[in-house]
């Protein structure tokens, strides 16, 4: 999935192309946070489960042509990828668990907590990934050189 | 994530370096580069066992003051890195801006999301106690507005600002840093910064407006 990168004029730096990553992470992600939003505008009453369905639905197939698109990757930092990704991840699992004991202790219950626990998921590992992948993206062996 | 000395830069960063060599100015050495700052995360872990421990026992003082000790100084830091030092690192030579990051950036990897953190989960809980998300409550609209400036906020500083801070910092522990990719990325974040900053006085409006009805 990775482009070479294009030539540059001389004296300037050039960066390697990758696949749009970050950015199909960070539309997920929006997909997540207006999910959030609406299922938060009804409480403290039960939501309507259809739209926030949808929305979750829609973000994890992102994310799923995400990590398709991340295997196919050349040339890119695996080891700081990694590096990062698992210590970011390791806090953004506590800031969403964070936010389920705040909506769990509000009696937040069956299918609202199923789709919110969905979305939290989707967010723990969307977040990670957009910091992985940039800081990886910038360490590069063929960026590197640049 | 330990420390690194970075003792090299980029040609940018070398060219600032030999002119300031040459003019007869005493160069700074490098600055000691940590990502995450370790002796932060246990202040940051009491914080969060604060905000759990308000959350868990719907303590009012303790959400109360969750949410504007850390929507204060949330709303604060981001207007004055948006609009005060954001413009004046933007007009820096690169390696002042590469200092000034060194030493700033890795603060604000353990600050700001401690302070969203605060903000938003005490807030929440205050909502639902003092029944303003309730459809029937005045305020009801204006925090779904506020809602959705959060949450543009909240898009913006993880999937834009936050990886940007943080390939800055690794960009700089490298023995050989990339000014280009430095200043290409501290662009962004000033941007960001700025858009979120004047986001924060739309914040200011509708929490002055929910406080007052």
């Amino acid at each position: 999935m990775s482009v070479p990168r294009s030539a540059a004029p001389a004296g300037v730096t050039s960066q390697q192309r990758f696949a749009p990553v970050a950015g199909i992470a960070a539309a997920s992600l929006v997909l997540v946070v207006v999910g959030g939003i609406y299922m938060a505008s009804y409480a403290p009453r039960r939501p309507p489960l259809g739209v926030p369905v949808l929305l979750a639905v829609a973000s994890g197939v992102l994310l799923a042509v995400n990590v398709v698109m991340l295997a196919r990757t050349r040339g890119l930092a695996w080891d700081k990828f990694f590096l990062v990704g698992r210590w970011a991840l390791l806090s953004y699992v506590i800031a969403a668990g964070l936010i389920e004991f705040a909506f769990v202790r509000d009696h937040t219950r069956g299918g609202p907590l199923v789709v919110l626990t969905a979305m939290l998921v989707l967010f723990a590992v969307n977040v990670p990934l957009i910091i992985s992948f940039t800081v990886a993206r910038y360490q590069s062996a063929r960026g590197d050189a640049a | 994530m330990t420390d690194t000395r970075v003792d090299s830069s980029s040609t940018e960063l070398e060219a600032g370096a030999e002119a300031g060599a040459e003019a007869g100015a005493v160069v700074p050495p490098r600055p000691v580069i940590q990502i995450v700052p370790l002796k932060g995360l246990p202040i940051v872990a009491v914080i969060l066992g604060f905000l759990v421990a308000s959350i868990g026992f719907n303590w009012q003082w303790g959400l109360d003051f969750n949410h504007v000790a850390g929507g204060g100084l949330w709303t604060g830091i981001d207007l004055f890195v948006g609009l005060v030092v954001g413009p004046i690192l933007g007009r820096l030579s690169i390696p002042a801006r590469a200092e000034f990051s060194a030493r700033f950036m890795p603060k604000m990897v353990l600050v700001m999301p401690t302070l969203v953190a605060m903000t938003l989960a005490s807030g929440f809980q205050l909502a639902l106690d003092l029944g303003n998300l309730k459809a029937s409550s005045p305020n009801h609209a204006w925090l779904m507005v506020s809602f959705v400036v959060v949450g543009i906020m909240a898009v913006i500083a993880l999937g834009i600002l936050e990886p940007a801070n943080i390939a800055v910092l690794f960009e700089m522990r490298k023995p050989r840093p990339n000014g280009e990719v430095i200043g290409k990325l501290m662009k962004r974040f000033i941007y960001t910064a700025g858009v979120t900053g004047l986001m924060q006085v739309a914040t200011l409006v509708i929490m002055t407006r929910v406080a007052s009805q």
